[in-house]
């Protein structure tokens, strides 16, 4: 516990150098390596004068296509604090055993675990999972950007700061020791006096405003900015399922909002939302956060659903089987994951008819997705099946979901859900389902879409090894978990007393080693796919003979992905062309009109964190400057009118012209 | 879902270009879907707000009632403020419609009178109820009223703050197409919120006066 000075300072607020963990040996060591490496990073920027191409051409740039690269490589980077978290918890329960306390103690592991959570959901597989709707989804509709590319940009940076304010109280103050969703009374004021809980609601206050204007945004793109001639049901798998995502995020992320902001005026003002005394309640926290909770994993898991329908159809070379019941079933999940919000505390004691009501409406669940899998299966059953790297992860995916997904029927049963509950077999299942479903979905899609965003493909042997590190470490790594949820063994502890149960938290350390490994291959395919690009080139623009649109550009596409916007005739629109003759156009070009690029978004969210920052650490005088300069950059900002630019006929024929050449060379 | 169009394809090779090319494609607009998407996550924002006052909203904890509390004249004249501004701007609407610019301007001044009338109401009377020692602290009751008319209130003032951004840049630019869209988009938000305050006044106050 840190002692923080009670009487509040206007300009510092109770920010003090008591707030620098000096005596944490394990976050003192971090804070070094990161100074060094950050320092380093900074250093070798300067040195290379690169600040000023990374202003200009990414940090305030609105093409879809760089701030879909942007999202994934700032997912990618908060992977690997997840994970590092996600080490430590694993190492501490293989040893904290008996006499030995391991290197954790229960004030930080608290820590670590909330983290690890709160990370790995909003700041790994939420950018991984925009990121990749960003990039993929204008270029499968045909359409030259999203529909307000600005408030595109500005919701990268909201949830980037949301990211960079997690980072922050791991060296400035400490985090939520809470558990990810921050149940109140432990998250109010009596419990967690300290800044912790407030650096979870800030951070996910910011992050939440970017991803809800993001699912605005996209909604708006899929609706209204479709190639002409491609119809609803005739939009790829992977559109569909990013609409309704959107769709769920527009409806969820609200009530998020809405309950951390009530959380937070429990514990900046003392009002009695959530209180147990003076008429609050404090299930309704657990309902409001459970309403957007719900949707939220089906948010991660749809888009995914949508990249295996992409890669299946493509990996074996045939129309995917039952599109119309694949979007059916898309959208069957998205309203059903509305109306079971209930079944993660079915020991609330709302009554037998209203845990049936949730248990059954969360099993029915299971029909639609089993509609996809089999449709994947009839997709592949006769089909040309390339066994490349995305395919491969599709098929893990195939099994190890299933697995997950029987074991989500089990926990939807309330009566075996009141032995299951908040035992390692809950923990067990949800990273089943998470990372055998999000994760495995998303290597499979970066592994995919790679050659299109950067004109290589990625490295095949590194890749495999990752892929067989990641798979095989999963099941070593959750199925004992499994097995000690049956035990009993519940969840979030740090230090067990029965040493009959260590073999099996080794063996999961041991899986996480193997993960950890995984990781390790995947950067590294990173970068022998990047020392070897010349050999791994895409010249086509379409490296795996694919069906939709957005193979039908080059790779990677130019800023206005299309120099003429296609005509859709068919699903499978890319397919259908290149099987009816179809020819680039080489001439004619006519000039493009394209959003402009800006830095008002960076800087109202950088604002919005210093408002968030000054706010946790009861900066008033801060946060209330800050507040008014965002407010006034906002209003600025809507002054400037010129917000786009044209590209001319003569830029354009000769990128055209380029790819002609390019595609002349190859053949 | 049978296979490609074969009817088609032979006829048209002959001109790929006309079968899977467009010159010039210009997309709709999206400001005002985008904006009414954004507008029902408001909404939704205003939903968890009355789910909470449904919940808390008798949880007196041994306080004032809301029946001790309301003053419904005083409301009613706050009521009449905000329902008179939606009309006001439904009038800037028709003056903007006939790119009538003074009328415009007038009308969208009238409605930000109305507004802080509102506003000025709303703040004496939650000044006077933490007097009373009846603020956001006391109860549940208390606190879910706070949060829920509060909120409102933000929304209000923000919508003010917009509206005389927009009368500026009114009188500088003129009512053209972009000016419209703002115009078009704040009608929306200044409605929205007129109707978010009929569920305001009838379940908060109407039926907080009931014993």
């Amino acid at each position: 516990m840190q002692a923080y000075p009670t009487e509040t300072d206007p300009i510092f607020g109770r920010l003090s150098w008591e707030a620098i963990p000096f005596h944490e040996p394990i976050l003192l060591a971090t804070f070094a390596a990161v100074v060094i490496g950050g320092g380093a990073l900074l250093a070798a920027l300067t040195y290379f004068r690169v600040w000023g191409h990374l202003w200009k051409n990414w940090f305030t740039s609105i093409d879809h296509k760089k701030i879909g690269i942007m999202y994934m490589i700032l997912g990618l980077v908060m992977l690997l604090r997840g994970f590092a978290d996600a080490l430590m918890m694993r190492a501490q329960q293989a040893v904290a055993f008996g006499d030995s306390a391991g290197f954790l103690p229960p004030h930080h592991y608290d820590q670590v675990f909330t983290a690890h959570g709160v990370i790995m959901i909003f700041f790994v597989a939420m950018p991984l999972v925009t990121g990749l709707m960003n990039y993929v989804v204008p270029l499968q509709i045909g359409a030259r950007d999203v529909a307000f590319p600005f408030l595109n940009n500005f919701s990268f940076w909201m949830t980037t700061m949301g990211a960079v304010l997690v980072m922050a109280s791991l060296f400035v103050g400490e985090f939520a020791r809470t558990g990810w969703l921050a149940y109140p009374p432990l998250s109010g004021i009596l419990a967690s006096p300290d800044v912790g809980v407030d650096y979870y609601i800030w951070s996910l206050q910011i992050a939440g405003v970017g991803t809800l204007l993001s699912g605005v945004n996209l909604i708006v793109t899929i609706i209204k900015m479709r190639a002409p001639g491609m119809e609803m049901m005739k939009m790829p798998v992977f559109t569909w399922t990013a609409l309704c995502t959107n769709i769920l995020i527009v409806a969820a992320f609200p009530v998020l909002t809405a309950v951390l902001g009530m959380l937070s005026m429990d514990r900046l003002l003392g009002t009695h939302f959530f209180t147990n005394e003076m008429g609050g309640n404090a299930m309704m926290y657990v309902n409001l956060i459970w309403i957007w909770g719900h949707p939220e994993v089906y948010i991660l898991i749809l888009p995914c659903f949508g990249i295996f329908s992409e890669v299946v159809s493509t990996f074996c070379s045939k129309r995917l089987f039952g599109y119309t019941s694949m979007v059916y079933a898309t959208c069957v999940i998205m309203i059903l994951s509305y109306l079971v919000w209930l079944h993660h505390f079915f020991t609330m004691g709302s009554g037998a008819s209203v845990n049936s009501f949730f248990g059954i409406t969360t099993m029915i669940i299971s029909i639609p997705t089993g509609a996809k899998l089999f449709n994947w299966l009839f997709t592949m059953y006769r089909g040309r099946i390339r066994f490349e790297l995305p395919m491969m992860w599709t098929i893990a995916f195939m099994v190890t979901f299933t697995i997950g997904g029987m074991t989500g029927v089990m926990l939807a049963i309330p009566p075996a859900d009141f032995v299951l509950h908040n035992s390692l077999f809950l923990i067990a299942h949800f990273h089943n389902v998470i990372i055998g479903g999000v994760l495995f979905g998303l290597f499979a899609g970066i592994n995919y879409w790679f050659p299109k965003a950067f004109g290589f493909k990625l490295d095949d042997f590194w890749g495999k090894i990752s892929f067989w590190c990641w798979v095989i470490g999963f099941y070593i790594a959750w199925m004992p978990v499994y097995a000690l949820g049956f035990m009993g063994v519940t969840r979030r502890i740090s230090h067990i007393e029965d040493p009959s149960l260590q073999p099996y938290f080794v063996v999961a350390f041991i899986g996480v080693l193997l993960i950890a490994a995984g990781i390790g291959a995947m950067l590294m395919q990173f970068v022998v796919s990047f020392v070897r690009r010349k050999k791994l080139r895409d010249i086509t623009g379409d490296p795996w003979d694919g069906r939709t649109l957005e193979w039908a550009t080059s790779s990677p596409p130019p800023d206005y992905n299309f120099a003429f916007t296609p005509v859709v005739h068919d699903n499978d629109t890319w397919a259908d062309m290149k099987k009816n003759g179809y020819a680039r156009p080489l001439k004619d070009f006519v000039a493009i009109h394209m959003p402009a690029n800006t830095g008002a978004g960076f800087i109202i969210a950088a604002l919005s964190a210093l408002v968030g920052f000054a706010t946790i650490w009861h900066m008033w005088a801060v946060a209330a400057v800050a507040f008014v300069a965002m407010v006034v950059v906002i209003i600025v900002h809507t002054f400037n009118y010129k917000r786009d630019y044209y590209i001319s006929a003569e830029e354009v024929t000769r990128t055209e012209e380029r790819h002609t050449a390019l595609l002349g060379s190859h053949v | 879902m049978s296979d490609i169009h074969v009817t088609s394809a032979g006829a048209m090779s002959a001109d790929p270009s006309s079968r899977y090319l467009v010159r010039e494609h210009h997309p709709e607009h999206g400001t005002m879907l985008g904006f009414w998407i954004y507008l029902m996550s408001d909404c939704l924002i205003f939903a968890c707000l009355f789910a909470t006052y449904a919940v808390l909203g008798r949880n007196y904890a041994g306080g004032p009632t809301g029946a001790e509390l309301f003053d419904l004249k005083l409301i009613a004249l706050n009521t009449a403020f905000l329902l008179f501004s939606s009309i006001t701007y439904g009038f800037a609407m028709l003056s903007a419609k006939v790119k009538n610019k003074g009328g415009t301007l007038l009308w969208l001044g009238i409605t930000g009178l109305f507004g802080l009338a509102f506003l000025g109401v709303e703040i004496y009377e939650f000044q006077h109820l933490i007097h009373e020692g009846a603020g956001p602290q006391r109860s549940g009751f208390l606190t879910a009223f706070f949060a829920l008319v509060g909120t409102h209130g933000l929304h209000v003032t923000f919508g003010a703050i917009w509206l005389v951004t927009l009368m500026v840049q009114i009188s500088k630019h003129g009512l053209h197409a972009a000016n419209m869209r703002r115009l078009n988009c704040l009608s929306l938000f200044w409605h929205f919120l007129d109707v978010v305050w009929i569920g305001v006044f009838t379940f908060v106050y109407l039926m907080g006066v009931l014993p």
